[in-house]
C-alpha cells in the first residue's frame, strides 16, 4: 500500500517537530527515515501510524484520507524500540494477541490462530521459544518476537520506530540483514526509523534524510551518498572533512593554502563551504608551497582494510581537525611520523554556500568528522 | 546448615531472621496469643455462648460484608483514581496527589464526626438526600460510606507506582493490533497490575474490619442492624467481661488471618499467571 503525507505540521509548544512535510512511500518498498535525534521522523512515524495526531495536514493511505482515523482501523503493523512485548504472556500469545482481539465474526478459529502464530514464529526463526516469556529473551529475539507480533495483523504498512536502537552492534548488524531478507520475502511497504546512516543506506530502498522538522533529501542510498543535495545530508551521512574558504581563480582559497577546483557555479569572492570525504583527501609530504592545506599529523590507524590519519591544523589551531583514508600500502610509503608537517590535497570536492542561519546552530552534528568506525559504508 | 551459611554471598541471614522472629513475636504474637489464652480460660460453652448470640452473629455479618463491599468499591475506584494520576496531567494534579493520603493522617474519629455532620438528615449532604429516600447516617450504607474513606489511600498508594512502570507504547502497542479500549485494559494494562491491585485490596479490607473510631459514629449502633463487632469487643470491656470481648477477638483474629491468607494465595496466583515469567 502507498503511503502520502501531505503538508504535516507538528508542534508541542514552541518547538516544531514537523514543518511542513510532504513525502511519497511507493507501495511495497522499504524506505528509512534517518535523521538526528530530535528531528521529528519518530513524530512522523507515529503520525503515521496514527498514535499522534498532526496539527494539519493529511496522511493518505492508499489515496484515501486516514487522518482522522484510529490507530486501530488504520491496519498498520508498529514496532517500537523497546519492543513493548506483553510481558504477562507467552511468546505465542504476544503474537496470537492481534488475532485474539479481532470481532468474533473476523476472529479465526483458534486452530487457525495457532497455524498462523507458528508459521509466523517460523518467519522469525523462534518457533522453539513459543512458550517461553519475553523477559527470558535477549533483546535481538524479543525485536523478532515484535514483529511476528506486528506481521500477525497482516498490516497494510509496517512501521518501525528504531528498531535496533536498544541492541547491541552485532546484534545490530545481523538482525539489518535479516530485516532486509524478510522484506525482500514479503514486499510489504515498510518505514523505519533510524539515527543510523550506516544501517539507513544499508537496508532501505529509499532514504528520507531529515533535520529540525523538514526534509533535506529523498533518494536511493547512492543517491544521497554521492550527491548530497546539502551541507547537512553530506556530513550526516559519513565522516566529512570540512574547508571554509573564498572562491577565486578556480581555487578554494582556505587561509594560506588553496584547493584546485573544477567547474563552480559561484561567483568570484564569493564564500563558500568546501566538503571532502576522508577516502578522496590524499597526503603531500613535501610541506612547502600553497597547494593544498597545512596539516600536522596526530594519529596513523593503520588497522583494518584501509588506514587512516587524523590530522589537526598545521599550527594546532583549535577547531581544525582532519581525517584522510588511505590505503595502507600508501601509508606504508609515506612513512608519517607523529607531528609531521603535511600538506592535504583533496582528489574531489563539493561547494556549498554558507548557510546565512543563525551562528548557534551547527551545520554537522558533533562528532560527523570522526565518521563510523571504518566500517566503510 | 553450617556450609551453607558458609556459601551464601548475602551476609547476616542468621541475624536478620532471628531479629525478625523476636520482632515478630514481641509485637504481634505476644499480644495476639493473650487474646487466645484470655479466651482460653472460660470454658467451652460459655466461649460458644459469647461468640454465637444473634447480637454477636449479626455484628460479623456486617461488619466483614461491609469490609468486603468497602474494599471492592475502593479496588474499582482506587484504581481509576490511580490511573487518572498517573497518566494525565491537570492543574491541581499535586494537590489531589497530597489528598489521597489524608484519610491516613486524620485520627478516625475525626473522620467519622466530619462524614456523620454531612449525612445526617440535616447535613450538607443528608439533607438532599432524605428526600430521596435515602439514609446514609445511621445506617449500614454510613458505615460503607465510612469504611471507603479510610480504605481509598491503600487502594490508590499500591497501585500507582506499578501503573507508572507500565509503558503507555503496551497499549499504543495493543491499539494498533487492534484492540478496543475495553480489551486493552483486560487484556493489556490489568493483568500486570492486578497483583498490586489485590495487595491494595487486602490492605483495605483488613483496615476496614479492624476499624471503629471513624464508624461509631455514623453507624448509630443499632443492635443487629449497625452494630460493627469490634463495638461489641469495647462494650463488652466496658462491662468488664474480659473473656467475653477476648472470645469476640478470637474470632475475629481466626477469620481475618484466613481471609487475608486467601488474599495472599490469590495474589500469588496472579503473580505467577500474569506478572511472571
Amino acid at each position: 500500500m502507498s503511503i502520502r503525507v501531505q503538508n504535516i505540521t507538528k508542534r508541542f509548544g514552541a518547538f516544531v517537530a514537523l514543518d511542513d512535510v510532504t513525502l511519497d512511500f511507493p507501495t511495497g518498498e522499504l524506505v528509512g527515515l534517518l535523521g538526528p535525534s530530535g528531528c521529528g521522523k519518530t513524530t512522523l512515524l507515529r503520525i503515521i501510524a496514527g498514535l499522534e495526531s498532526a496539527d494539519g495536514g493529511q496522511v493518505l493511505l492508499d489515496g484515501e484520507d486516514a487522518s482522522d482515523a484510529h490507530v486501530r482501523e488504520r491496519q498498520v503493523g508498529f514496532v517500537f524500540q523497546h519492543y513493548a512485548l506483553f510481558r504477562h504472556m507467552t511468546v505465542f500469545d504476544n503474537v496470537a494477541f492481534g488475532l485474539r482481539v479481532r470481532p468474533r465474526q473476523q476472529r479465526p478459529g483458534e486452530p487457525a490462530i495457532r497455524a498462523r502464530v507458528h508459521e509466523l514464529l517460523d518467519l522469525v526463526q523462534l518457533s522453539a521459544l513459543a512458550n517461553r516469556y519475553p523477559t527470558q529473551l535477549s533483546g535481538g529475539q524479543r525485536q523478532r518476537i515484535a514483529l511476528a507480533r506486528a506481521l500477525a495483523v497482516e498490516p497494510r504498512v509496517l512501521l518501525l520506530d528504531e528498531p535496533f536502537g536498544a541492541l547491541d552492534a552485532k546484534v545490530r548488524k545481523e538482525l539489518r540483514r535479516w530485516l532486509r531478507q524478510l522484506h525482500d520475502a514479503l514486499h510489504i511497504t515498510s518505514l523505519f526509523v533510524t539515527h543510523d546512516q550506516e544501517e539507513a543506506l544499508e537496508v532501505s530502498d529509499q532514504v528520507v534524510v531529515m533535520n529540525r522538522g523538514r526534509v533535506e533529501q529523498v533518494g536511493t542510498p547512492y543517491e544521497v551518498y554521492e550527491q548530497p543535495a546539502s551541507p547537512f545530508v553530506y556530513g550526516f551521512l559519513g565522516a566529512v572533512n570540512l574547508f571554509h574558504g573564498r572562491v577565486q581563480d578556480h581555487h578554494l582559497h582556505v587561509g594560506e593554502g588553496s584547493l584546485p577546483l573544477g567547474h563552480n557555479g559561484f561567483q568570484p569572492g564569493a564564500e563558500a563551504l568546501g566538503f571532502v570525504r576522508p577516502h578522496e583527501l590524499d597526503i603531500e609530504t613535501n610541506p612547502a608551497g600553497n597547494a593544498g592545506i597545512a596539516a600536522r599529523v596526530e594519529r596513523v590507524l593503520a588497522f583494518g582494510p584501509t588506514a587512516r590519519v587524523e590530522l589537526t591544523g598545521a599550527e594546532r589551531e583549535s577547531g581544525r581537525f582532519y581525517e584522510v583514508e588511505l590505503s595502507r600500502e600508501r601509508v606504508a610509503a609515506l612513512n608519517l611520523a607523529n607531528g609531521q608537517r603535511v600538506r592535504l590535497k583533496p582528489a574531489r570536492i563539493r561547494l556549498f554556500a554558507p548557510e546565512p542561519r543563525p551562528a548557534g546552530r551547527t551545520p554537522l552534528p558533533a562528532g560527523s568528522l570522526i565518521g563510523v568506525d571504518g566500517e566503510g559504508i | 546448615m553450617n556450609t551453607s551459611a558458609a556459601r551464601r554471598v548475602l551476609p547476616g541471614f542468621p541475624l536478620a531472621l532471628g531479629y525478625t522472629l523476636v520482632y515478630l513475636s514481641l509485637i504481634v504474637l505476644v499480644p495476639l496469643s493473650a487474646v487466645f489464652l484470655k479466651s482460653a480460660t472460660q470454658g467451652w460453652e460459655s466461649f460458644w455462648a459469647a461468640i454465637s448470640t444473634p447480637r454477636v452473629v449479626a455484628s460479623y455479618q456486617l461488619t466483614y460484608g461491609v469490609s468486603l463491599l468497602a474494599a471492592a468499591i475502593n479496588a474499582v475506584f482506587g484504581l481509576i483514581f490511580a490511573w487518572v494520576l498517573v497518566r494525565y496531567t491537570f492543574p491541581g494534579k499535586r494537590i489531589v496527589d497530597a489528598l489521597v493520603d489524608l484519610p491516613f493522617a486524620l485520627p478516625t474519629a475525626v473522620a467519622g464526626i466530619a462524614l456523620t455532620a454531612i449525612y445526617a438528615g440535616n447535613g450538607w449532604l443528608g439533607q438532599w438526600l432524605q428526600p430521596l429516600g435515602i439514609k446514609v447516617a445511621f445506617t449500614p450504607l454510613g458505615i460503607l460510606v465510612a469504611l471507603i474513606f479510610i480504605g481509598l489511600p491503600f487502594v490508590v498508594r499500591t497501585v500507582q507506582p506499578v501503573l507508572e512502570d507500565l509503558s503507555t507504547e503496551l497499549e499504543e502497542a495493543a491499539a494498533s493490533l487492534g484492540a478496543d479500549r475495553w480489551q486493552t485494559f483486560y487484556r493489556v494494562v490489568l493483568p500486570p497490575v492486578l497483583p498490586a491491585l489485590l495487595t491494595g485490596f487486602a490492605l483495605a479490607f483488613a483496615r476496614a474490619v479492624g476499624e471503629y473510631g471513624s464508624v461509631i459514629f455514623i453507624a448509630g449502633n443499632v443492635p443487629m442492624v449497625s452494630e460493627i463487632t469490634p463495638l461489641l469487643i469495647i462494650t463488652k470491656l466496658e462491662q468488664f467481661d474480659y473473656p467475653g470481648a477476648t472470645a469476640i477477638a478470637a474470632v475475629m483474629l481466626v477469620t481475618s488471618f484466613i481471609l487475608l491468607f486467601l488474599i495472599n494465595g490469590l495474589q500469588a496466583w496472579a503473580n505467577r499467571s500474569h506478572g511472571g515469567g
